[in-house]
């Protein structure tokens, strides 16, 4: 447990820290479409990878502290402010605001670990290894549909659903958390390449429609 | 583009997997008595089958998960997935045998 010093030391530090699309910050301001397609990056959320076996002891013991671990392709599960997102029958992507990691004072990852204890599996932070582009509006989906092979009508693709695919070209996991909002995780090389496309296919809806 | 049925995620573009070569070659029981050659065999030499071949898949962009799949490498039909360690199906039909539906202009499929 870190003591208050080197938490205010840590704290310092995370002033500093850079996150992968911080560079686009303004690009996508100037991008985004107030009321039609809007582009931001959420940084540093805390993510950890969890493999386990979900029905096995750790699972449940990992599943008790995390609000259930989803059971299907696409499901979410969580309670409060963290979630969980299915990867793969024993993978799942926990995801958490910047300040439930420990370095800023929170538990994680460190109480997941400690559920975990000796039992089969793993709890690795994750943190760095992906960022967040959140993406909104009524023409989101039609900017992803550029790109995403996935049906993303709303009568598939619902809310409260995370699949893992490919956005114009690149892996991502991806999150619709409203009708309108999307969360995408590309991993923090992608970041600019993915920030640059979504503006680029963005682009069309800053004119007015050609009647 | 294949439209492949991950068992784990449902229909996928090809794009998210990977090919896994021909499905069910055994690793040989004792690997130091083999030959040369018998051992060449086993790493390189695979069917070139015309017709239903039981190949391996893994959905990498998606679940990770490996599966084996039957696929007729003439129509590309893919005829069964099915879990890994699983003994291969018994092959399918090259082309479907059921009379097709009529479609709504009254042609015969
Ligand atoms: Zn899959």
């Amino acid at each position: 447990m870190a003591d208050t010093a080197a938490l205010e030391n840590s704290k310092k530090i995370q002033t500093l820290r850079k996150s992968p699309a911080s560079l686009l910050r303004t690009a996508f301001e100037a991008g985004s479409v107030a009321g039609t397609v809007e582009l931001r990056e959420v940084p540093f959320l805390t993510m950890a990878g969890l493999r386990v076996d979900p029905a096995g002891d750790a699972g449940q013991r990992l599943g008790a502290l995390t609000g259930g671990l989803p059971s299907a392709s696409g499901e979410v599960r969580g309670s409060g402010d963290t979630a969980v997102l299915w990867l793969g029958p024993a993978e799942f992507l926990l995801v958490a605001p910047a300040e439930s990691h420990e370095s800023l004072g929170g538990e994680l990852p460190r109480t997941l670990i400690a559920a975990l204890g000796d039992g089969q599996g793993q709890v690795v932070d994750l943190s760095a290894n992906r960022t967040t582009l959140e993406l909104s509006g009524p023409r989101a989906s039609a900017v992803l549909e550029k790109g995403c092979a996935l049906d993303l009508h709303p009568r598939v693709f619902q809310p409260g659903t995370a699949l893992s695919t490919e956005i114009g070209g690149i892996p991502v996991v991806l999150w619709k958390t409203g009708d309108e909002t999307y969360r995408i995780f590309p991993r923090a090389s992608f970041a600019e390449f993915l920030g640059r496309w979504l503006l680029d296919a963005m682009r069309e809806y800053a004119s007015t429609e050609v009647p | 583009m294949l439209l492949i049925p991950c068992p784990n995620c449902g229909p996928r573009d090809e794009t998210e997997f990977h090919y896994g070569g021909q499905a069910h070659v055994a690793y040989p029981e004792n690997p130091a008595e083999l030959t040369d050659r018998e051992w060449a065999e086993y790493l390189f030499y695979r069917d070139n089958t015309k017709g239903a071949f039981a190949e391996r898949w893994l959905h990498s962009t998606g679940c990770r998960q490996w599966f084996n799949m039957l696929r007729d490498t003439v129509t590309y039909d893919i005829q069964a997935v099915y879990p890994m360690g699983q003994l291969r199906p018994a092959t399918g039909p090259t082309a479907p045998t059921v009379t097709s539906p009529v479609s709504p202009e009254g042609a015969v499929k």
